[in-house]
Parts: structure tokens; sequence; C-alpha cells
């Protein structure tokens, strides 16, 4: 879901495996949050009658971590997030995690909506054929109301968050900042730094 | 009548401690609103009347107990939508973490409501609560109202402070029928440790490594180096999750949280996530030789450079001083 150059994000998750994709794109949804941003993303995904809707783990703006929770009430599937090794298995899969206490490993039957966290894998590099293939494998560009979204729940106007104040954080006393040329002298001035401050027992 | 109603974390008997704060925070809250804050908590026999009961010395004036699985943010879902749609809470704190992230957005999802993660402070005017979120590496503070019946507020780790007022919560044991989906995710092993039993947290001197220290083989220098500070090695969520160090050793988000006389952090990114956790150290060396690395911003002193050439040089002026 995005603007018309979300189109290259969605060319790269071809390259990377994907079969086809499906670009979500209307000015109507200019603004969402993230409750709103997954109820959009919920209805196209309803449309395609999934088995396992997969996400990662955090928007590079919103960084919000949970669109995946919001997806899956919205399609009402068992969902968790930060899952950092997932086992298929028949109508199910075993996800790990690690939560507050130490490691959870969670059952999850199928439909299941399930986002991973970055230690899942390193995403390979797609090859080149990949690539030049990848404008090739079908892309349906649909707006909100081909796939039925409620604009009055979507966009700046429809999102329940309202964050137009900002402010500054409090100031922090810039640290010092050394770039290692000569290593001794480097060394040196930690040490210093540490025995100012008692450090060294 | 502006209520709060706060989910209370735990495992085995004991409320987690960023619950206790969200709990605190969320009775500042209810009582600028003129309200109440009321406390969900969800599990098996381990969630005793006496436990929640003590909620109260938080300042909960009701707990609703609600028997089901631990650990899944779904059925909690469940069962604050159940206590919202009766009660009319007008906001949902949680203290943060995984759980509260999830159990979060799936809230707002069900009730279509608003939800603002990592917040750090909430501020009520004229009636409302004003939620501050730090924003684009905490250069920024964005401040977060609510439309619709319902705000829910997830906090960031630590941000709520505790306060302990005396009194007791009157403790209602509450039946929820969880919704189909809710139950089609289940519990195989939780809170698995998955490595050596450490203490980090009463460490004097830290001595914490990240990715940037290259392999697990890495941790050898911020060993050496340990020793000759005194110090305990701690490390990053990230090569925890990579096998290189155990979990109990973990700084941060899902891990511990740490306030030592001195922190040194080799081969870290300095993620909110880390940060977090760690923040509150007297003082901080970095070394890092991204010089846009985030921990460069809260440091007070940053080594820009190769740690693999530093820190045995280091570890070697360390021990000379010491004779």
């Amino acid at each position: 879901m995005g603007p018309s150059g979300a189109e290259r994000a969605l060319h790269k998750a071809v390259s990377l495996g994907a079969d086809r994709s499906i670009h979500l794109s209307d000015d109507a949804l200019a603004g969402s949050d993230v409750a709103a941003t997954g109820y959009a993303l919920a209805t196209v995904l309803k449309t395609e009658n999934p088995d396992l809707v997969l996400l990662g783990q955090q928007s590079d703006d919103g960084e919000c971590y949970t669109i995946g929770a919001v997806v899956a009430d919205h399609l009402q599937m068992p969902s968790v997030t930060q899952v950092v090794k997932l086992t298929l298995g028949d109508g199910s899969a075993q996800c790990e995690r690690q939560a507050e206490y130490g490691y959870d490993t969670v059952e999850v039957q199928f439909p299941a909506v399930i986002s991973v966290g970055d230690a899942i894998n390193e995403p390979r590099y797609p090859s080149l054929k990949a690539i030049m293939g990848a404008k090739k494998k079908p892309l349906e560009v649909k707006s909100a109301g081909d796939v039925g979204i409620d604009t009055s729940l979507v966009g700046t106007d429809g999102s329940k968050v309202a964050c137009g104040d900002f402010k500054a954080p409090p100031a922090k006393a810039a640290g010092e900042i050394i770039e290692d040329e000569d290593t001794n002298e480097t060394v040196a001035k930690i040490v210093s730094w540490l025995e100012e401050r008692k450090l060294i027992a | 009548m502006s209520s709060v109603l706060v989910y209370a974390l735990h495992k085995d008997g004991v409320i987690n401690k960023n619950s206790l704060g969200a709990i605190s925070e969320g009775a500042r809250v209810a009582s600028a609103l003129g309200g109440q804050c009321e406390v969900v908590a969800v599990g098996g026999a381990d969630l005793t009347d006496d436990l929640l009961a003590g909620l109260g010395n938080y300042g909960a004036s009701k707990v609703y107990k609600v028997e089901g699985p631990e650990g899944l943010a779904q059925p909690v879902v469940d069962a604050m939508a159940q206590i919202i749609d009766n009660g009319g809470h007008k906001y949902a704190i949680f203290g943060g973490g995984l759980l509260g992230f999830e159990i979060g957005a799936g809230l707002a999802a069900r009730k279509q409501a608003g939800v603002t993660m990592e917040v750090t402070a909430i501020n009520v005017e004229g009636g409302e609560a004003k939620a501050e979120r730090p924003i684009l590496g905490d250069s920024q503070i964005s401040i977060s109202t609510y439309r619709g019946g319902l705000g829910v507020i997830v906090g960031r780790i630590n941000a709520f402070e505790l306060k302990e007022t005396g009194g007791t919560a009157a403790v209602e044991t509450l039946p929820v029928e969880f919704s189909a989906w809710s139950t089609k995710a289940t519990m195989v092993t939780r809170g698995e440790q998955r490595g050596a039993d450490i203490n980090i947290e009463d460490a004097e001197v830290l001595i914490a490594g990240g990715r940037g220290l290259g392999a697990a083989e890495g941790f050898t220098m911020c060993d050496d180096l340990a020793e000759a500070l005194g110090g305990t090695v701690a490390a990053t969520r990230a090569v925890v999750d990579a096998g290189w160090f155990p979990y109990a050793g973990q700084i941060g988000q899902t891990g511990k949280t740490v306030a030592p006389k001195l922190y040194l952090a080799a081969g870290i990114s300095g993620a909110i996530q880390h940060k977090v956790g760690m923040q509150g150290s007297e003082n901080i060396i970095a070394i890092n030789k991204d010089s846009n690395a985030p921990i460069f911003e809260f440091a007070d002193l940053g080594i820009i450079g190769d740690l693999n050439k530093i820190l045995p040089k280091l570890t070697e002026a360390i021990n000379a001083k010491k004779g």
C-alpha cells in the first residue's frame, strides 16, 4: 500500500521470490495510521483468501512493529509477531520468538498471520535474471473502491490517532567522539577517561 | 466516568515490573480524568486473589481475573474488548514489551481505536490524554491525541514509574468467551532460557557485545576486557538470536534493564530496543566502526574505529595500569 513509488518495493519482493504482487494505491489512504493501514491491508487480503499471511518486522516510518496483529484481528486469524524461526507442519506452523521471559514456541493453525523478526534470515540477493524478470510478473493495481475499503475508516481523517504536534526532546550534553587513527593514542585517551571517573579498580 | 484499563503481564505468580509501572501511570491518568484505574490479568491458578488484590498498592481500584492461556495476545484482546464494551473505558494502557504491542494493536483493530507505541509520557489536558512518543531516533517527540471512544497507549519499557500508594483492589473473576481464532495459537513452551544463567543486573561494569563483533568468537575480547575492569559481559538481542551469547545476558526490550557505573558497548549500533535497557548507565562508552551508529548520539565517549584493534590494546593498557 502506498503511492506509485511503492511499485519499486513490489518489484523487489517479486525478484526475491514472490509470484505476483498487488499494489493498493489510493489518495484516500494517505495519512493512515497503523490501525487504518492494517484495516486497508486486511481488506485486500480478504479477497485473496490466503492460508498464510507473512509480514516483516516494522515499517521504516511508523515503526509500530504490530501491523500483523491489526491485520489478524480484521481477518479473524491467529497471529504471532517477531518470529525468528518458522517450521511448517501440516496445516500449521511452529513459531519461535523471543518475548519478555525468554524464548516462546507457539503453534499456530492456518489460516494465520505471522510477522517475522529481523533475525529470521539474511535476505538473499536476487539474481540479475530475477531482477529483470520481476517487471514481467503480474502486478495488479487496486483502489480502495476495488476491494471495498470503507474510506471513512482510512486516511488522515479516518485515523483515530491525531498526531500533528511535535516538540524537541530534553537536551542531553553531547558526548566526546574520537576517531581512531593511532590506536595507541586512542587507547591512552580511553584509559585516562576511565581514570578520571575512577573506573579502573 | 472516564476509566483506564491496564493489562498486567505475569509469569509464575509474579506481575511484570513494567506492568506495575503501567498501573501506577494508569492510576495517575485516571485520577486526572476523574475516573478509576482498572486492571486485567489473564492466566491460570498462579493468579491468586491475594496477588491481584495487591495491585491496589500501585493504584488499581479493581482487577479482572480471567482464566485463559498465558503469553498469547489474542485471548487478552478478547478479554479487554469485553471489559471495555461493558465499562466504556476511555484509555487502555500497556507497560510495553512484545505482548503489550500485540495486544494494543489487536485491541485497536477490534475497537476501531487509535494506538500509539513506545510512549514515554502521558499528559492529561482538558479531559484528554496526550501521549508522547519519541520518533526519528529520539530526535523529536510526537504528541498523539485520540478520536473516538478509546485510545490505546503502549509504553516504552521502563518509561512509567512504579509508585506504591498502599491499598487493595477489588478482584472480580470474569468469564470470557474467547474468539474462535484466538484459540488457534497455542503455547508449546514459554520463557525458554537458552544458554547459561548469568547475572548482569548487579554488575558495576558491563562490557556489552553486538553484531559488530563479527562472530561468537569475538566475545573473547569482551571477556578479557571485562576481566581487566572487574566487570561482566552482556549482549544485544541480535547476537543472542544468532546463538552467540546466552539469553540471560541480553540487554534491552525483551531482555534485562541495567544501570551500571560503566557500560562499554562493543560493536553495538544502539537501536531503541537496546537503548531502553541501558540508558540509565552512569558512563557509556561506545566503540563502533560506523560513525552513523545511533549509539554515538547517547554515548558519553564514542570511539569510531575497529574494535578488533582497540579492544585487545585497551585490555593490555588497563592490565598494565593495574600493575
